[in-house]
């Protein structure tokens, strides 16, 4: 009986758990004057999602997305890849002091320092530019954390071989260390893209200019913009997600390993 | 130069991006706000020096007080049930059955799409009236209720939103706990005639405390200063109505952006990194750091 019974629950569960999503794409497929109707759309359409391709900058919106993301996300696996072999790997005094520092910064969230951090990004000119979306972005500890934790791992054997060829610190790196860390780095690689690609209080905070709309102010623009147009707000709230989604689906396993790995070992 | 000085150059050269972005972009903004915090700035970037000022105001400022009403109240509902439902969640996907994959997936979905995204989609769903949540509970008499239009309402109503986001994420942890618990225990226990309750309570939650602790620390964290805090009721509700929903975090924006006191933000900002510390240090305090004993 009970061993029935779970698994339904979990899939019913289930269900309703993804229905606001799936409601939400059917709704954005629905004709204006149908957006409120329950159930199946009368007929479907894609005017919606093509109002808003077109007449919206949200091709725009989803460059500049794709800009900061795929940028913070290359050069922070890059940097956070390299302090993570340092730490775990070298000795040299300091060690213990500068771990636990970068470690400190994990409990200050982007909300806590916003202001001050505003403060610091102005006086470096990064207000209103690409710059100012990117390099603030891409230092967090998490990465290092998680990183130091999977070349603690690595058999030292594999780097001593590369030592032994007379190899530097750069080449046991590069062309040791970092290959061996390819999935930890997939994995990653997947929740820096997500993260900021969902990303909206900074660049909310730090461009004003148009032109560098990120694809969530776009879509929150919306609200303000076409406050009771839903069927186009939700039409721009369905392609903000798709790329997650995508990434989601695609990098699932990978994820879930990251997320799995967060603090815990 | 000798091998030991090579090494550490080296180390220090793979250190110094990160460490240097951190410094910038973390270390010195947290400080800074210490600083700023007795200083009026003006519009124009303008400082001058109030000393105890900003602080002073405090007291006398009602929507602050109100806001950190907001946040303490979010705190207490959302993290004991966000608690609740992912720790439930975890022992119904637990052990395979058929579809697991797909259901596990479905649990963490909501998680993946962005707070902005969240925050329109149940905008959207609680439309007064004509939303589809009013339609659902129409026929019990509660089609009129507005969830967000309430001011009584609109916190429990971002709560469970907020429960919905980040219960998959929670999930996660917990099962990755309970695959540190083992099956012998388990299965020992229920030779000595265990039932279910008592494997749960005399087995399996007591080496879950580790996961258990870094999942309330986790959660409360993000409640106080977390996205969630900020992005969800920015898009859903804008602090409204009757700033109910208007968190700390939200508060502090609105001061630094909206009404340019940057000097009265910073000090806010400060005081609400002490509430953290407080909370942090309690609950390593009350939980002995969540240590697996008892003693």
């Amino acid at each position: 009986m009970r061993i029935r019974f779970f698994p339904i629950l979990a899939h019913v569960l289930a269900i309703i758990a993804v229905a606001p999503l799936l409601w939400i794409l059917i709704s954005a497929l629905k004709p204006a004057e149908d957006v409120f109707n329950f159930g199946w759309p009368s007929t479907w359409t894609l005017d919606n999602l093509q109002y808003v391709l077109l007449k919206i900058p949200m091709p725009r919106f989803m460059l500049n997305s794709a800009i900061v993301s795929v940028t913070v996300t290359v050069v922070a696996l890059f940097f956070h890849s390299m302090a993570a072999y340092a730490l775990a790997r070298l000795r040299f005094p300091g060690r213990g002091i500068i771990f636990s520092g970068i470690m400190s910064t994990l409990l200050v969230s982007l909300p806590v320092i916003l202001v001050p951090l505003f403060l610091v990004a102005k006086q470096l000119g990064l207000l209103d530019s690409y710059a100012g979306l990117i390099v603030p972005s891409i230092f967090h500890a998490f990465g290092i954390f998680l990183l130091r934790q999977y070349y603690l791992n690595i058999p030292r054997e594999l780097e001593e071989a590369a030592d032994l060829d007379g190899c530097g610190y750069w080449r046991r790196y590069w062309s040791v260390i970092l290959p061996l860390s390819r999935p930890v780095l997939a994995s990653l690689s997947v929740l820096f893209f997500l993260a900021n690609w969902n990303a909206f209080l900074w660049p909310l905070t730090i461009t004003r200019n148009p032109d560098l709309r990120v694809i969530q102010l776009g879509v929150s623009g919306m609200q303000g913009q076409y406050a009771s147009a839903w069927n186009l707000i939700l039409a721009a709230a369905v392609i903000a997600a798709i790329p997650t989604v995508v990434v989601f689906v695609a990098g699932q396993r990978r994820l879930v390993d990251a997320m799995k790995t967060t603090g815990l070992k | 130069m000798t091998r030991k000085r090579r090494e550490a150059l080296a180390a220090y050269a793979f250190l110094a991006p990160d460490t240097i972005g951190l410094l910038i972009f973390v270390a010195i903004p947290m400080v800074l706000a210490f600083g700023v915090a007795f200083f009026k700035v003006d519009g124009f970037g303008n400082y001058q020096y109030v000393g105890l000022a900003n602080y002073k105001l405090m007291a006398g400022d009602d929507q602050l007080w109100a806001s950190l009403k907001v946040t303490a109240i979010y705190v207490v509902t959302f993290v004991p049930i966000a608690f609740v439902v992912s720790f439930a969640l975890a022992m119904l996907v637990r052990n395979h059955f058929k579809g697991i994959g797909w259901v596990r997936s479905a649990f963490f979905l909501p998680n993946v799409v962005s707070l902005v995204v969240v925050g329109l989609i149940w905008q959207f769903l609680l439309v007064d009236k004509r939303g589809a949540l009013s339609k659902i509970l129409a026929p019990f008499g509660l089609g009129d209720v507005s969830f967000l239009g309430t001011p009584s309402l609109a916190l429990g109503t971002y709560v469970v939103i907020s429960v919905w986001f980040l219960m998959g994420y929670q999930m996660l942890v917990f099962l990755a706990g309970l695959k540190d618990v083992p099956k012998e225990l388990e299965d020992a226990a229920q030779i000595d005639g265990a039932g279910s309750w008592q494997r749960f309570r005399y087995v399996i939650w007591p080496l879950l405390r580790p996961t258990s602790f870094f999942v309330v620390v986790n959660s409360t964290i993000g409640a106080v200063t977390g996205l969630q805090a900020f992005d969800l009721v920015f898009v859903l509700t804008k602090g409204g109505p009757a700033r109910a929903t208007s968190t700390v975090v939200l508060y502090i924006y609105e001061q630094a952006f909206t009404f340019n006191n940057m000097g009265y933000a910073a000090a806010l900002t400060t005081v609400v990194v002490a509430i953290l510390v407080v909370c942090t240090g309690l609950m390593f305090g009350v939980t002995r750091g969540g240590r697996f004993d008892e003693d």
